[in-house]
């Protein structure tokens, strides 16, 4: 997977091209020296590496739909990137590729409290959203772990998660209407502002299609009403397994948590070797955190009691309530900043994600402690229990060839344990190109073909973020529906 | 059309045909299996055959021309129930009342009403997009779908999401069928999405004048209640003698009584809760009065402008039989409604960005207007070849795409 070498084609050196970009954004905001395009080779996964022909920064929407027309009257391949935090290497591109970097498209064009909405431009940061939204009351719920650094658009490409989803649900949940820039440099309104579809749900197609259909420039998000009253307690089992039935016990109650996240004993005491320690008790085999929230104290209160019942009966050993925000706020960082507190494990880390039915959460933790060990790597998982997402995190040193192998092929058997207990490959983090290859083990040749032919009415050259999601060689014949 | 039939129980066996239909009303096909959907679609792409779908054959109108008619009746399998999972698996001709009763049992639900008869089936629901009040606080049919598989109209089976309640492995098809109204295959496979019963569910309703109830809601919605659904319904939908102000509260005990408690606090105390009995009922009769009229679509506003659309609607079409989330900007109405005003409609409401969806009429009225009507600029080619792209050769007899 590295590419840094391969530049015979590097768009870079394609002086009319840089000059036509330039003439719309300004030379500032291109890069084009290797040393510039390096720090741009990587996203959040460190497994894989390419480093772009060239980097474009527009400004602005006008400046990004000017940029995709010259790019599409040259035929040149180009990849949208936010912030450069997902996981699946989705914001790779090759050398023969242009990267249109979206972050400078930061600004929050409308927050309407009345109807509970905002349009925003595709690099606002996500926790800048909630901030604005903060003093009328409302948030954006979606909250995935880098959402001090992740962009909307990214979240809308990716379809991010995050712990507050279980209650709250995902991005796709949260998005009313899109304006997207098509790859011949079209530019089409999705959705309504009221969140109805207007004709076949393409808002719901687009989100998640990991800027495989176009750039979506303005996104109108619903803002939720933040609740009034919280609850966060912590739970410690000695017991994964216990744990796991402790999750599902919760889930049958018909309390909804607002959040149901699990963490095991070797990420809790990396969080605790941490400057994000948050008291987690380092003897126990998994600990719970489970946040209740709603309008009123007394129903919040009420039921935090019988979530606690439920988790002694269940074998915790102790369940904390949080006495106050602050406490609450720590108890948090650590979930939070559990990948960075991993990063005092070893130099890199590879975050899995996978999705299985939450009853077989206890087995396949088991089958991945397993596949640690006979592989001899150190995994740590941090997840959203309550979904029966799973984060195993692999640590290791990628300079150490031998070790970086057997992360793949430990990665490529925790797929398998996976989709073996009925799960899928990825539950926020998206296919990109590191889960490629699995593709094919959960959906079969016909579905495959159907999802590039509805790529191919979108892009019908497929230029943007060519190679991703759908592993073409795996595909049925299809008659295509391309359209001029 | 004896060619048609001979080639349908050859391929299908006699069994399959539900009846042969007659001068004008074209033959009904029972496919038994997936399978049998699969070969009798492809059977009619290779034959130039149209074909028109329904379930129970009680939410749209049977009089869309077609060759034959395909029915997903004798699809009505709940393959799997796993309460501890809260995942569901059922074949798309279930009815919605028989597939509920047996969720029911194991104590869980799709946490959907979907307006219609009890035994509207499920391939109805998704295909329509057709969610009812709880889309206020549980969200719209497509928020409960996990995956669906379809056959497309040349006869390939395609399954997209999953069984697990988080999935973003590749594109999003699933969304693409809910309320796709069947442009993009015959749906044939659904998993759900569940949720625990409700420990405890309330309905509290406030009756009084339209105007009176819309700041009775403005006045709910600021108080920071997250109803399951609050809905206002015409007297003909509530059965009441004024309109009526319908907030349903689900959850645990405690949620719900502190849910009831500051509805008590609101309207002047007004809130009347109706008895166990009673709820059930109310909301079915609501539900199952939107298919009485010929007619039935849903607009999709800003919150703040429900009045102002209820306030065309009336002038427009009359509002006789409307239910509305005031807080979502969702309305729903029912009644008789001519080609050219609700193109008029249809006009104004465009200029507001406020979709209209037929969803369910007359085939000519269908015909005449579409399901969605025109589409904002650019869009139109891409639902065309969406369209083309599952169902190459126009089989399916759908009024989606622009110019069918």
């Amino acid at each position: 997977m590295e590419r840094a070498g391969q530049d015979a084609l590097a768009v870079a050196r394609t002086d009319s091209l840089v000059v036509a970009l330039e003439a719309i954004v300004g030379a500032r905001h291109i890069r084009r020296t290797t040393p510039e395009r390096v720090t741009y080779a990587m996203d959040g996964l460190p497994t894989h590496r390419s480093v772009p022909g060239l980097v474009v920064l527009p400004g602005a929407r006008d400046e990004v739909i000017a940029v995709i027309r010259v790019l599409a009257q040259r035929g040149v391949p180009f990849v949208p990137r936010g912030a450069g935090t997902g996981l699946s290497g989705g914001a790779l591109a090759a050398p023969d590729a242009v990267l249109l970097v979206l972050t400078r498209l930061n600004r929050i064009l409308t927050i309407d409290p009345v109807n509970r909405r905002a349009v925003v431009e595709p690099g606002v940061v996500n926790v800048r959203l909630s901030a604005a939204a903060a003093p009328y009351g409302l948030h954006y719920a979606p909250d995935p772990s880098s959402q001090t650094a992740c962009t909307i658009g990214g979240n809308v490409a990716e379809n991010a998660g995050g712990p507050h989803c279980l209650k709250y649900g995902v991005t796709s949940n949260h998005i009313q209407a899109l304006e997207v820039v098509l790859a011949d440099g079209r530019v089409v309104e999705l959705g309504s502002p009221g969140g109805e579809p207007w004709g076949p749900d393409l808002v719901g197609l687009f989100v998640g299609s990991e800027g495989n259909f176009g750039v979506a420039t303005r996104i109108t998000v619903r803002l939720t009403p933040t609740p009034r009253a919280v609850r966060t307690l912590l739970a410690d089992f000695t017991a994964l397994r216990a744990a796991g039935a402790a999750v599902s016990a919760i889930i049958a109650s018909g309390v909804v948590p607002a959040a149901l996240e699990m963490m095991d004993r070797s990420c809790i005491n990396a969080v605790e070797d941490s400057v994000y320690a948050a008291g987690y008790p380092r003897d126990a085999a998994a600990v719970l955190l489970v946040e209740l929230d709603g309008t009123a104290e007394t129903a919040v209160e009420t039921d935090a009691h019988a979530v606690a019942a439920l988790l002694r009966e269940r074998g915790a050993r102790a369940v904390r309530t949080a006495a106050d925000p602050k406490e609450r706020e720590r108890l948090w960082q650590g979930r939070k900043k559990a990948f960075g507190a991993m990063g005092r494990l070893s130099r890199d880390l590879v975050v899995q994600d996978a999705v299985v039915p939450r009853s077989t959460l206890p087995d396949v933790l088991e089958a991945i402690s397993a596949i640690a060990a006979r592989h001899r790597l150190v995994v740590s998982n941090v997840f959203h229990a309550g979904d029966g997402n799973l984060h195993p995190n692999i640590s290791f040193d990628a300079t150490d060839l031998d070790l970086k192998a057997r992360v793949e092929i430990a990665s490529a058997e925790i797929m398998d344990a996976c989709i073996a207990a009925g799960g899928t490959i990825t539950g926020e983090h998206g296919v990109g190109l590191d889960k490629l290859r699995y593709m094919p083990l959960v959906f079969d040749a016909d579905a495959l073909a159907a999802m590039r032919a509805v790529r191919r009415v979108f892009d019908p050259e497929e230029r943007v973020n060519p190679g991703k999601v759908v592993p073409v060689h795996a595909c049925r014949e299809w008659r295509q529906a391309v359209r001029a | 059309m004896n060619t048609l039939l001979e080639k349908v129980r050859a391929l299908l066996g006699a069994d399959a045909v539900l009846d042969p239909g007659a001068a004008g009303v074209a033959p009904r096909i029972a496919p038994p299996t997936l399978e049998a959907v699969a070969l009798l679609l492809r059977t009619a792409t290779e034959e130039g055959w149209k074909v028109r779908v329904e379930g129970s054959g009680s939410w749209q109108p049977a009089d869309t021309p077609a060759d034959l008619a395909l029915t997903t009746r004798r699809l009505d399998q709940v393959e799997a129930i796993e309460p501890q999972d809260l995942v569901a698996t059922a074949q798309a001709g279930v009815g919605w009342d028989r597939l509920r009763q047996q969720l029911a049992e194991r104590s869980v639900w799709v946490a959907i009403d979907p307006p219609g008869l009890a035994g509207r089936t499920l391939g109805s629901i998704v295909a329509c997009g057709t969610a009812g009040p709880l889309r206020q606080g549980l969200g719209p049919v497509r928020d409960h779908l996990l995956g669906v598989s379809a056959i497309t109209g040349d006869g390939r089976v395609v399954s997209s999401g999953g069984r697990v309640v988080k999935n973003v492995a590749g594109y999003d098809l699933t969304r693409l069928q809910a309320g796709g109204f069947g442009a993009f295959g015959v749906i044939v496979r659904v998993h759900l999405r569940l949720h625990a019963l409700p420990r405890a569910d309330q309905t509290l309703v406030l009756e009084g004048p339209r105007e009176e109830l819309s700041r009775a809601a403005d006045d709910v919605r600021e108080s920071g209640l997250l109803p399951a659904a609050m809905e206002l319904l015409s007297p003909a939908l509530a059965r009441r003698a004024g309109w009526a102000l319908a907030v349903r509260c689900a959850g645990s005990v405690a949620q719900v009584e502190a849910e009831e408690a500051i509805l008590r606090t609101t309207a002047g105390g007004r809130f009347a809760p109706l008895a166990p009995e009673e709820t059930h009922a109310f909301w079915q009769r609501a539900g199952e009065a939107l298919t009485v009229r010929p007619v039935t679509l849903r607009l999709g506003g800003l919150p703040d402008a429900t009045d102002d659309l209820l306030d065309m609607l009336q002038h427009q079409l009359g509002d006789e039989w409307i239910s509305a989330s005031p807080a979502l900007g969702a309305i729903r109405w029912s009644g008789e409604a001519p080609a050219d005003r609700l193109r008029r409609l249809r006009k104004a409401l465009a200029a507001r960005e406020v979709p209209l969806t037929l969803e369910r009429a007359p085939w000519e009225l269908r015909r005449t207007v579409g399901h969605f009507g025109a589409y904002k600029e650019g869009v139109g080619p891409l639902v065309a070849g969406l369209r083309h792209t599952f169902d190459p050769a126009g089989t399916l007899v759908v009024p989606v795409a622009a110019g069918e």
